[in-house]
């Protein structure tokens, strides 16, 4: 059974969600009562289905309908002196932080941003002043609570005007870690953050936490490439299976590539260009592969200039799960690269069936 | 490595020394370390760093600092680019992929 909003049952007057009967989510490990009202006390635990579902969304499973219901939530037995923590709907994201908050008394306040992580909320706008102000009346937030301070993620601050929540609202924002990580050494500090936490990293670790939606992404290119590899490998005389083989090697390969070796080598790839960075990575690969396979030099060269196309792209996409590219970079690499990198696909497959069908090696 | 730069970074950001009471919100919510306090005032430490992202110009409680934001996201762009209109994240308004 599924948590009522507040809201829906007008006879609610204070913060918090209907109690219902009947089965929970698995993140509501009971509820506080409040003047007659129930706020759903989160556990810190994940279970195996949250870390199950956590990782399926990683690869796309239920990317687009994985969210808590936005509101206002306790953790721990947080009181009228406990800090208030604002976040997202997205359901990884609430997992986060909740895991993070063992010990802690707090109460949590959920603020609706359509299943999506508090980052790309903010640059959406959802993430926002409007969408805080409606939760800090609608939640009545200044009746749970005795002081008048909201702590904000760090990367909520694109879309969440602090001075304005200030001057409409009763609240002031305090900015917290970027990492829901730091927030236990944030709270015993006093709210106060060192530069460690203000920063956004983009670490190996982080980077291929992001990769397997890249490669979930990618499946029409895996597609592609087994039909690639067959119609290449014809006809089906005594090389086949060998063309087959290592053709496939070379085409799903680059997919693989561009969504794992791409993010994992990202500081080690030449120039600032992410589309740079993949064709010269898809072309390594084109060519490693084909001198592995022995595919001479016309199906060779058709692999460097597919591959190399194929990485690009895949490489050029990499820009909207990275951390620190701006919009009038990407756009000018957008405008550069699409043209080169259709021009070098369809060199590349052009390349390949002249070398096969007129027997060019 | 801490750092990443990319192409164009920062460019459309300014901060207006005058306007600067250097109260440091700006700073508090960069996410890269671009924002720095001198005698009082926001400074720029590294422009190369900056993403745009428009955090500091929206928490600027005196309006000092201009950034044009945006998404860094190719895939948004060519979107936008094909379809007409802003890039945005995302592929429609209930949805999660970006």
């Amino acid at each position: 059974m599924k948590l009522t909003p507040l809201g829906k049952d007008r006879k609610e007057t204070l913060p918090g969600y209907a109690r219902l009967d009947g089965r929970l989510p698995g993140y509501v490990a009971g509820y506080k009562e409040i003047a007659g009202r129930f706020v759903p006390i989160v556990s810190p635990r994940l279970t195996a289905r949250d870390s199950l579902g956590d990782w399926g969304v990683r690869w796309g499973i239920r990317r687009n309908d994985f969210k808590v219901a936005p509101g206002l939530y306790a953790i721990g037995d947080p009181g009228p002196s406990s800090p208030i923590l604002v976040t997202a709907n997205y359901k990884l994201t609430f997992d986060r932080l909740r895991k993070e908050l063992e010990g802690v008394d707090a109460w949590i306040a959920v603020l609706d941003t359509k299943g999506v992580n508090v980052w790309c909320a903010a640059g959406k706008g959802s993430f926002g002043t409007a969408e805080l102000l409606e939760k800090i009346a609608r939640l009545r937030l200044g009746d749970i609570v005795t002081h008048r301070t909201l702590i904000l993620p760090q990367l909520g601050a694109p879309g969440v005007s602090a001075p304005e929540i200030a001057r409409v609202s009763s609240f002031r924002v305090v900015w917290g870690p970027v990492r829901a990580s730091d927030i236990p050494a944030f709270l015993a500090a006093g709210m106060k953050k060192t530069d460690e936490m203000r920063r956004v990293r983009f670490r190996l670790a982080d980077r291929m936490a992001v990769a397997p939606i890249e490669l979930a992404h990618a499946w029409p290119f895996g597609l592609g490439s087994v039909a690639i590899s067959f119609l290449g490998a014809l006809p089906p005389d005594a090389g086949f299976g060998h063309r087959f083989a290592w053709i496939a090697v070379a085409t799903a390969g680059s997919v693989l590539a561009g969504s794992l070796a791409f993010p994992a080598l990202l500081p080690l790839l030449p120039t600032r260009a992410f589309s740079v960075k993949g064709a010269f990575l898809g072309a390594l690969w084109g060519l490693a592969s084909s001198l592995l396979g022995g595919l001479g030099f016309g199906l060779g060269a058709a692999l460097v200039l597919s591959s190399a196309a194929v990485v690009s792209f895949i490489g050029l996409n990499f820009t909207g799960s990275s951390t620190f590219t701006c919009q009038p970079g990407a756009n000018a690499e957008v405008e550069k690269s699409i043209v080169p990198i259709v021009a070098s696909l369809v060199a590349g497959v052009a390349l390949g069936v002249f070398s096969r069908v007129f027997g060019f090696r | 490595m801490t750092e990443f730069g990319y192409i164009k970074n920062g460019e459309t950001l300014s901060i207006r020394g005058d306007t600067c009471t250097g109260c440091g919100a700006c700073v508090d919510v960069c996410p890269h370390g671009v924002l720095g306090m001198r005698s009082g005032k926001a400074e720029m430490l590294d422009r190369a760093f900056c993403m745009e992202c428009g955090a500091c110009a929206r928490n600027c409680p005196f309006g000092a600092i201009s950034v044009s934001a945006g998404v860094g996201c190719a895939a948004a762009i060519i979107k936008g680019k094909l379809g007409g209109g802003t890039p945005s994240c995302g592929c429609g308004p209930e949805s999660a992929c970006c």
